[in-house]
């Protein structure tokens, strides 16, 4: 078999972002949105992580550090205004997540 | 430099790692955007979590990986967990999965694979290793000197670390303030 | 084949770190063995000390002094009707508690018996055990979850609540026990187990004494999360038979919930050696620096002997002292039995003891040091293991705000506190 070079890490993270970026146009389920935007996420770190190992120094790696924690404060924060949101409306549905002032 | 090659010994069956990996990502990840229940979709997204972070194994990356591990695997996802079970009602398990506007966003990820792929082939020549090879018995080590070291010398990321916990403060205090019931 | 195997004994590499597929497998049964014996003895020496601290006789009648009562009870769990309740979805149900025995033994992989005595030495090895124990985490929420039921789903929230609270805590009391691996003279730490017992070789000092109380500190903190951590009295409200009928288990019965308490107890190992590791000196004999005279390692190589005879002796007196009546005949011989068999593996080590001083790099003086290696860390871990044993029986159960109060309000500011005042210190002392 033919050695595993970067672009097979890149195919990888290229499928893992058309997936993500697929679940966030088409779902309607607000926690399955946030997953896929995770799903995203995972899919730029690996592309940064099979860089910084081309280039042969760390950048990518940090970076990817930094995207791993910009990624839990989001999750927080967007889980937090779904259960708030939830508590006034008491659904999950986009469709129906729509107004901006009740 | 063989890119198959670790600078110590020969790894065992690299390329069978690899694909089952990268497949078993791929695969649950299909499952995390198709699926109806969100707790299986959860535990799908677990799964790939997992193997993205031996793909960062393999990458020589094991800071990276354990990282990905404790916080994504063992933090988000129980976040994500105990939000769904919070949330979890009746009427969301037997509504409509998709949009109803799914082709366009289906459309729409078509062409941006197609980009991707026309970006692959066209830059096949780019994607060849240069520079040295990770050395992966200090690779914490040399993260942690960018991380904390001095502004001068290799620390040239200790500012934006500073900034990333106080983006952390933030984020904290916004998921207390909004979930309170009175402010 | 003997060269083989005596080549491989003399390595001074974990299976992992030489690639070498076929000892590493040879060590993963051999832990996945040990670990299961260890559960099944851990169950009856609680039951038993449990029992003696409530003044009264514990099981008596299954095997001599209730020896067979765990086998009985794992027997009882297989043959058990396995009951899922109707609306529960089918397979989450099945799979949660495999998520926990998962998580609880991939652990293993990095724990260290010896220099060179470990599945595999991964140079992130701390950092992997926090992060694949913190997956057990899912394994409670997920379970209680599928079982569709209240009392599961409230036992499953408030033991994943508590898990995550006190996971904070422990975390940072290991960075501080890693800070002090980097007081060296290259100024660099490692993640590494067998790298943290080699640092606190070289500095000569077991952390737990370091900076005293420091280090010793840290370890309190951290011996009080890793009871949290793996739900155990008294921080054991989610699974409490009074509290919450069992918690997030209650819905399971027969071989699945045998697999949570094989992943609870497992848990409590795994913890442990972490404590054991990162404090006391991994699997180094005490005082290795104060008495470092050939004649100190003899004496205490003849350890592991001397425990096993202990124990036989400690058997014998338990036959002589049961009645002659003819009821107690075969369990006399049993008893006997077992009293002999320990007595057989003390002789072997004493005479692997004995014949291993002389010469230093024969067969029997690296089984020798082997084995003392393997026993000291098993013996610290059994301490442990008694220590969690101890706590169930003497304290009553926090409360469930007590509890996260505890985990939040004191044990993180503690912790916190200790860090930066590790780091102080130690780079006022370098």
């Amino acid at each position: 078999m033919a050695p595993i070079t970067t672009l097979h890490y890149l195919v990888v993270g290229a499928a893992l972002f058309v997936l993500g970026v697929v679940g966030v146009l088409i779902r309607r389920n607000v926690v399955i949105v946030l997953m896929s935007i995770e799903l995203i996420l995972n899919a730029v770190n690996l592309n940064l992580v099979a860089f910084s190992r081309m280039w042969g120094n760390l950048h990518g790696q940090v970076f990817a550090i930094f995207i791993i924690v910009d990624a839990a404060a989001e999750a927080a924060v967007g889980l937090g205004i779904l259960i708030a949101f939830f508590r006034n409306k008491e659904t999950v549905n986009v469709d129906e997540i729509d107004l901006l002032k009740w | 430099m063989n890119p198959g090659m670790n600078s110590g010994m020969a790894p065992v069956a690299t390329p069978w790692f690899f694909y089952v990996l990268a497949g078993m990502a791929v695969i649950s990840g299909g499952l995390v955007i198709t699926l109806r229940n969100a707790v299986h979709a959860a535990l799908a997204l677990i799964v790939t979590l997992l193997s993205v972070a031996s793909l960062y194994l393999m990458l020589y990356a094991p800071f990276v990986t354990g990282v990905q591990i404790v916080v994504y695997a063992g933090g988000i996802m129980v976040l994500f967990l105990f939000v769904i079970m919070l949330v979890n009602i009746e009427r969301s398990s037997k509504e409509h999965r998709f949009n109803r506007i799914w082709p366009a966003g289906l459309a729409a990820a078509c062409a941006l694979l197609v980009l991707f792929v026309s970006a692959f082939v066209k830059g096949k020549a780019l994607f060849t290793d240069r520079g040295m090879p990770l050395p992966e018995s200090s690779n914490t080590q040399q993260i942690a000197t960018m991380l904390y070291g001095e502004a001068g010398r290799m620390g040239q990321y200790t500012f934006a670390f500073e900034i990333a916990s106080l983006l952390l403060l933030v984020a904290i205090l916004g998921a207390v303030i909004m979930t309170k019931k009175k402010i | 084949m003997p060269n083989f195997i005596m080549s491989y004994l003399g390595s001074t590499v974990t299976p992992g770190e030489a690639g070498n597929q076929f000892w590493a497998l040879i060590y993963v049964l051999i832990i996945f063995a040990g670990v299961s014996v260890a559960v099944i003895a851990m169950n009856w020496i609680e039951r038993k000390a449990l029992a003696h601290f409530q003044v009264r006789l514990g099981p008596m009648r299954v095997g001599p002094h209730g020896l067979l009562q765990p086998i009985a009870d794992a027997v009882k769990l297989m043959l058990k009707e396995d009951i899922i309740p109707a609306e529960a979805d089918q397979f989450v149900f099945w799979v949660a508690p495999l998520i926990g025995l998962l998580a609880a033994f991939t652990v293993y992989t990095v724990i260290p018996f010896g220099p060179s005595q470990a599945v595999s030495d991964m140079n992130i090895g701390i950092l992997f055990m926090l992060g694949v124990s913190s997956l057990g985490v899912l394994g409670v929420v997920v379970a209680g979850w599928a079982s569709n039921s209240h009392y599961p789903l409230i036992g499953a929230l408030r033991s994943s609540a508590q898990m995550v609270s006190y996971e904070v805590a422990m975390g940072l009391a290991v960075v501080s026990a890693i800070l002090m691996t980097s007081m060296n003279a290259s100024g660099t730490g490692t993640l590494s187990m067998i790298g943290i017992v080699q640092a606190q070789q070289q500095q000569g000092v077991w952390f737990i004494f370091k900076f005293f109380p420091l280090g010793l500190l840290a370890l309190i903190i951290f011996a009080i999360a890793m009871i949290a951590e793996t739900n155990r009295a008294p921080f054991d409200l989610a699974e409490a038979e009074s509290e919450l009928t069992a918690g997030y288990h209650t819905e399971y019965s027969g071989l699945r919930w045998s697999l949570f308490m094989l992943s609870e107890y497992a848990a409590m190992i795994a913890v442990s050696s972490i404590a054991v590791t990162l404090w006391l000196g991994g699997w180094m004999r005490p005082f290795p620096n104060l008495l470092h005279a050939p004649a100190w390692d003899f004496i205490f190589s003849l350890f592991p002997g001397l425990t096993f005879l202990g124990l036989a002796a400690i058997a014998f007196i338990g036959t002589a002292r049961m009645p002659s009546h003819s009821f107690f005949k075969i369990q006399r011989i049993g008893l006997a039995v077992f009293a002999a068999l320990l007595g057989f593996i003390a002789l072997l080590l004493l005479v692997a003891a004995v014949a291993g001083r002389s010469a230093d790099t024969s067969l029997a003086a690296r089984f020798n040091e082997g084995i003392g290696y393997v026993y000291w860390f098993v013996l610290k871990v059994a301490v442990f293991m008694y220590l969690f044993i101890w706590y169930r029986a003497t304290w009553p159960r926090y409360r469930f705000d007590q509890l996260m109060k505890i985990g939040w309000k004191v044990m993180l500011p503690i912790s916190l506190g200790v860090l930066v005042v590790t780091a102080i210190v130690g780079v006022i002392a370098s």
